[in-house]
């Protein structure tokens, strides 16, 4: 698991911020791992901890509000802790959470089958491909 | 540490390093030697795969990833053989007389620049692309323009042989784009000059450079670069810095030279900029054609924005779009249906904004968005969903906005919705691929790095010739703005060799 010991967590926070991303089966979630992985493996450490940090901070935070950790919440409940930390009044919270959205996003849209789910098909052929 | 030395030593080879090569490479036949060092590698055209993550991760400096100090902006700047001419759209816009005559910069005309400028968008083949090549994306702007009366114009492309791949930001497959990688390193090259790739400078000494080449990492693309892995020291009679607006001053802060040069580093500026997506109802030819067409800069003065269209990929898209969720997911699920438009603020040079170095000598960026900046994005998303839904959009998607999905019956309530929108840095995603400024002109150390003809103050060997000479903010794209400044860089340097080496 690239952020976290405990892949769960990483899983309910992609399926958040991607819905589509609950239905992925085994090898589409290895491929949003592997992005995510190729990503992080060019950051500094300093920034792989912030981001691990962020995690566990995700996962712990709720249970002073739910009473339980964000993995065992609703989905409705997940938006609501992660829509608290996207409007947050501190900027390094905000930031925080944008990078950590930003790698969620590169894992999951960066792979060639979420570019054809969504019916993105961009050829180095141009016009002469859709002609 | 081996050494090597050179007449002439150019260090990155974008559009200021490309220019300064091809100008001063007859001086090869008199010769001389002259070197191009670039931190970037050379790729084979058959390279260009228009594949996202892989381009984006080969194409640009931190995989286009680089942020800025407080992580509140993403600056896009190429790091190949090229530099930014790989990766940009080719928009080639003549320096404006009114920014020109603003900057005020002893001895710089707007008359000199603009002959220059037209030389390179002759020889680089901008031209207004033909109707029959436009897509949807772009007719659609014209329209929801044209309705509500604004003022239109078509951007000028450099392309040659466009088969409309729209890949331009991540490299052009078809070798399209008449970049420096196309035009004028060659040319250089073919007059005798050396490009040393995967060579970054480190630091500039007096008549000399420290620089490291990187060995070809496993499995990475790219020719490995003519000189063997290692450190090296590179003397040169005479050095010009083109690495752009973040690592030239970068290298000279590396140097040591803030303590003479007290406004090194200061005056960045970068067009911060985001986009607003339309959703129609029909698919729409987007992700096919050139990407950038028109433009709309009526607002420039009064409104501190500059409307482009635009069309980008998957993942950028997803990351530029507002939110997360289930709002966000429609918008990316009706990818084919979407129109999209950037919106680029015109910041202005201040006594915050610039480039540093961290303790590890790496370039940072501390970067304020101001509050005529923070304005232009406002206003210019407003004016932006305001074009969609005149389009004809069903759904507008504003990241500023409270909810970020303006429906068509809402589109009355725009100025209500757009009035209550906030700017929160962190939370809208913003990004800039014009970085300016660092380095920029001007009379004397007290107020400049460089004088109009790109010249350290007070060392005559060293020069500057890319866009950290800009002493403000250009406001328009600024690739042939910088070729005419290094033109003109170039023809001092040619008239002072005989001095000078």
């Amino acid at each position: 698991m690239p952020l976290d010991p405990d892949p769960a967590i990483f899983r309910a926070v992609v399926s958040t911020i991607v819905p589509e991303a609950a239905a992925l089966d085994g090898q589409g979630w290895h491929d949003v791992l592997q992005v995510v992985e190729a990503l992080l493996r060019e950051c500094p450490e300093s920034l792989k901890r912030q981001l691990r940090m962020f995690l566990r901070a995700i996962q712990w935070l709720p249970v002073v509000r739910y009473g339980r950790p964000f993995t065992r919440l609703h989905p409705a409940a997940r938006t609501r802790v992660l829509a608290h930390l996207q409007n947050d009044r501190i900027q390094k919270v905000r930031v925080g959470f944008w990078g950590l959205r930003t790698i969620v996003l590169a894992g999951y849209y960066g792979r060639p089958q979420a570019a054809q789910n969504i019916g993105y098909a961009a050829s180095p052929q141009g016009w002469e491909a859709v002609r | 540490m081996k050494r090597v030395t050179y007449d002439i030593v150019i260090v990155g080879s974008g559009a200021g390093g490309g220019t300064v090569a091809q100008e001063l490479s007859p001086l090869c036949r008199q010769g001389l030697r002259i070197a191009v060092l670039e931190k970037g590698p050379k790729f084979r055209d058959e390279e260009f795969t228009g594949r996202e993550l892989e381009m984006a991760g080969a194409l640009y400096e931190d995989g286009g990833g680089f942020l800025t100090a407080d992580g509140t902006m993403t600056l896009a700047f190429g790091c190949a053989y090229g530099g930014s001419t790989v990766v940009y759209t080719g928009t080639s816009m003549l320096p404006p007389e009114r920014v020109i005559n603003r900057w005020n910069v002893p001895g710089l005309t707007h008359a000199d620049l603009d002959c220059r400028a037209r030389k390179f968008m002759a020889e680089n083949n901008a031209h207004l692309v033909e109707d029959g090549l436009i897509n949807e994306n772009n007719k659609l702007f014209v329209e929801g323009c044209r309705k509500l009366n604004y003022n239109i114009q078509q951007f000028p492309v450099n392309i040659k042989g466009c088969r409309g791949s729209s890949l331009c930001n991540l490299g052009c497959p078809n070798q399209a784009k008449q970049g420096t990688d196309r035009v004028q390193l060659p040319r250089a090259e073919k007059n005798g000059v050396e490009v040393v790739t995967r060579c970054q400078a480190l630091t500039v000494g007096e008549k000399t450079l420290a620089v490291r080449v990187a060995a070809k990492p496993a499995g990475a693309k790219g020719d490995p670069s003519p000189w063997e892995p290692g450190d090296y020291q590179v003397d040169a009679k005479i050095v010009v810095l083109c690495a752009g607006a973040v690592n030239t001053p970068a290298l000279l802060l590396r140097s040591g030279m803030a303590r003479s040069l007290p406004r090194l580093g200061y005056g960045f500026t970068s067009h911060p900029a985001f986009i607003i997506a339309g959703e129609h109802s029909r698919p729409i030819t987007n992700f096919v054609g050139h990407p950038k067409s028109y433009y709309v800069d009526q607002f420039a003065e009064s409104g501190f924005f500059v409307l482009e269209t635009c069309m980008y990929f998957p993942f950028i898209t997803a990351k530029s779009l507002g939110g997360f969720g289930a709002p966000h997911s429609a918008f990316m699920r009706a990818f084919p249906r979407l129109q999209m438009i950037l919106v680029l603020a015109c910041d202005e040079a201040d006594g915050y904004n610039r480039v540093g170095i961290d303790k590890a000598d790496r370039p940072v960026v501390h970067y304020r968005f101001q509050p005529k900046a923070v304005l232009g994005l406002m206003g210019g998303a407003f004016t932006a969903a305001e074009i969609l839904f005149a389009a004809g959009a069903v759904r507008v998607h504003m990241p500023t906005a409270r909810d970020t999905t303006i429906e068509a019956r809402d589109a009355a309530r725009l100025p209500e919705i757009a009035g209550a929108a906030e700017f929160q840095p962190g939370k809208v995603p913003v990004s800039a691929a014009h970085p300016q400024g660092g380095c920029g002109m001007g009379s004397g150390p007290s107020d400049s790095a460089t004088d109009s003809y790109g010249r350290v103050h007070g060392l005559p060997w060293l020069f500057v010739a890319d866009a950290s000479l800009f002493p403000n903010s250009l406001e328009i794209n600024p690739y042939v703005t910088i070729m005419a400044l290094a033109d003109r860089i170039a023809q001092r340097i040619r008239e002072e060799v005989p001095a000078l080496l």
